[in-house]
């Protein structure tokens, strides 16, 4: 028999999360610290309007671009947090997850050989998705004195004729890293004198620590040449409904939702629903929660300090990235052993790129017993070491 | 620290010890980012103005031995002149088996909840001791048959973790 496989698929690396995820799952009494999704349930009145829509019998497909309805909430969320506007009816389109909007807006918008920029660590589908759009992934390898966050002259170095995109992936995934407004202007007088498009990944921008999230989308000159991606699953804990989004110019909106009409049709209708409520009603659980993140931030970094474990100050999502390189060990082999001695499972960094290398990511979508249940065994299994 | 500092120093305190009230002060300041000194002074501070009121446990006595019965009483009285509801409100809460009053919109006045033995004895409260005063006009009592949530807290069961262990 011929080989059913295409090359390209074939030739994709799996998940460096996966290999992990198989020891881990022989382990079931371990404490996590591992996971990439929120701790909280979704809100109940979120929930409930997910029930009353199908109460009701809102059970067929919406327009391909997604329910009307949704869509103007999304313009007025983005507008009145993100200070940016969009046009309802044809610059947006609702995603299944932000992951969907990823995908479609690197196949709409490359040509075979085309290059992007994917600042890294971050999170693992930029890299293949750019590969099956035909495009060439160009890593930029960020730097922890940096605080992982992506400079001008980073940006510059990794410019060629061929480079069409730049993925922005903040707050970051694993890193924890955000982008501020200086730094973000910085990377928007590149993009703009080199004619550079921005996929500016955001599902993490209502977990921010420190100021609001400002997206480069309003910067001046950026709304033309950026797809903005969001969606519900980290800010409203809302990951199983998988819902997010995409705004950005008409001309690049319309064939994205080309794309996403072949092969998805529309997002689920109920999660659509639920979503108009969560937009409408759900500010102060977005709040709270993110108070609750912050707690675990503060208290996780304070530990970090008191052991000696050496680790930038994260201002976004719900991640710390704590440095494991004076145990001279690579980061799978220190998750390894930290899992096999204590039972702990947290994520080398190298599930997100090379430059991971030397790090771990820790969630602190956890309750605070959980963390300190597991930082007391992470602090014996350190002084083990040294 | 500004008036408003302090404002809101004490919201987040309140917020935080409201549904854990034996959190370690050091791990709160830490937690808020706050000084360890300046929450304990905040709380000293609210505790004498009489916003912090107690430090009490949730207990679920259902999982018990101890027989509990609590209920709920609506009292529809005459207010006094002069004092309107407070002075028989206060009355009725001198009771220590009376566990909490609220004064109430609606159809009656006064909502007491009480908690007894048995249903003997809270019946027998209601008759010979609430409906016996003054100014009482009418006791309708509703006794707690089951406790699913309390201040919060779901009692019928434990939230389970049910995300996948490792994902990206």
């Amino acid at each position: 028999m011929r080989d059913p496989i295409a090359k390209r698929v074939a030739d994709m690396k799996p998940s460096g999360i996966r290999k992990f995820f198989d020891i881990v799952s022989e382990m079931p009494d371990a404490i996590s610290l591992g996971v990439g999704e929120p701790d909280f349930d979704t809100p109940w009145h979120i929930r409930d309007e997910g029930i009353y829509s199908l109460e009701r019998g809102k059970t067929f497909y919406t327009s391909n671009s997604g329910l009307m309805e949704l869509r103007k909430e999304i313009c007025r969320y983005l507008s009145r947090n993100y200070n940016v506007s969009y046009e309802a009816s044809s610059e947006v389109v609702i995603t299944v997850g932000g992951s969907e909007a990823i995908d479609i807006a690197l196949r709409a918008m490359l040509e075979p050989g085309e290059e992007v920029i994917i600042p890294e660590p971050s999170y693992v589908s930029y890299v293949p998705c750019t590969i099956m759009a035909g495009g060439v992934p160009v890593v930029v390898s960020l730097k922890e004195e940096n605080e992982f966050r992506l400079t001008a002259e980073e940006l510059m170095a990794a410019i060629t004729p061929r480079t069409k995109v730049l993925v922005l992936p903040f707050p970051n995934n694993p890193t924890g890293a955000i982008m501020e407004r200086e730094d973000l202007e910085a990377i928007a007088k590149i993009c703009i004198e080199k004619d550079i498009f921005v996929v500016s990944d955001e599902i993490y921008a209502a977990l921010t620590y420190k100021g609001d999230h400002v997206t480069i989308a309003s910067l001046p000159g950026m709304k033309e040449r950026t797809i903005l991606i969001n969606g519900f699953s980290k800010a409203y804990a809302m990951t199983g409904w998988r819902l997010g989004y995409a705004c950005g110019p008409a001309d690049i909106i319309s064939p994205m939702t080309k794309l996403h009409q072949y092969c998805i049709m529309c997002a689920p209708t109920t999660s659509q629903y639920a979503a108009v409520e969560a937009l409408r009603h759900g500010d102060n659980d977005v709040a709270d929660m993110r108070e609750a993140y912050n707690e675990r931030r503060r208290f996780l970094l304070h530990e970090f300090k008191r052991l000696g474990l050496k680790c930038f100050e994260p201002y976004g999502a719900f991640y710390v990235f704590p440095s494991i390189k004076e145990f001279g060990m690579t980061s799978e082999d220190f998750c390894t052993s930290l899992l096999k001695a204590k039972k702990v499972a947290v994520v080398p960094g190298t599930a997100f790129g090379e430059s991971g290398e030397g790090f771990v990511r820790i969630s602190y979508a956890y309750s605070i017993e959980s963390l300190k249940e597991a930082l007391g065994r992470i602090e014996e299994y350190i002084a083990s070491l040294r | 620290m500004n008036e408003n500092d302090v404002r809101q120093m004490r919201m987040s305190i309140l917020k935080a010890i409201e549904h854990d009230g034996r959190v370690d002060l050091n791990e709160l300041a830490i937690r808020l980012g706050l000084d360890a000194t300046d929450v304990a002074n905040a709380m000293a501070d609210m505790e004498k103005e009489g916003i912090i009121c107690g430090y009490q446990t949730l207990i679920d006595w259902e999982k018990t031995d101890d027989e509990r019965v609590t209920a709920l009483i609506e009292v529809r009285v005459t207010p006094q002149r002069g004092q309107g509801f407070d002075s028989i409100a206060e009355r009725i809460y001198k009771y220590p088996e009376v566990d909490s009053v609220y004064l109430i919109s609606g159809g009656f006045d006064l909502m007491v909840i009480m908690e007894g033995r048995s249903l003997k004895e809270v019946s027998s409260f209601v008759t010979n001791k609430l409906s016996a005063l003054e100014s009482v006009l009418s006791c309708a009592t509703h006794f707690i048959m089951r406790k699913y949530k309390l201040n919060g807290t779901v009692l019928a069961k434990k939230h389970e973790d049910e995300r996948m262990l490792v994902t990206p």
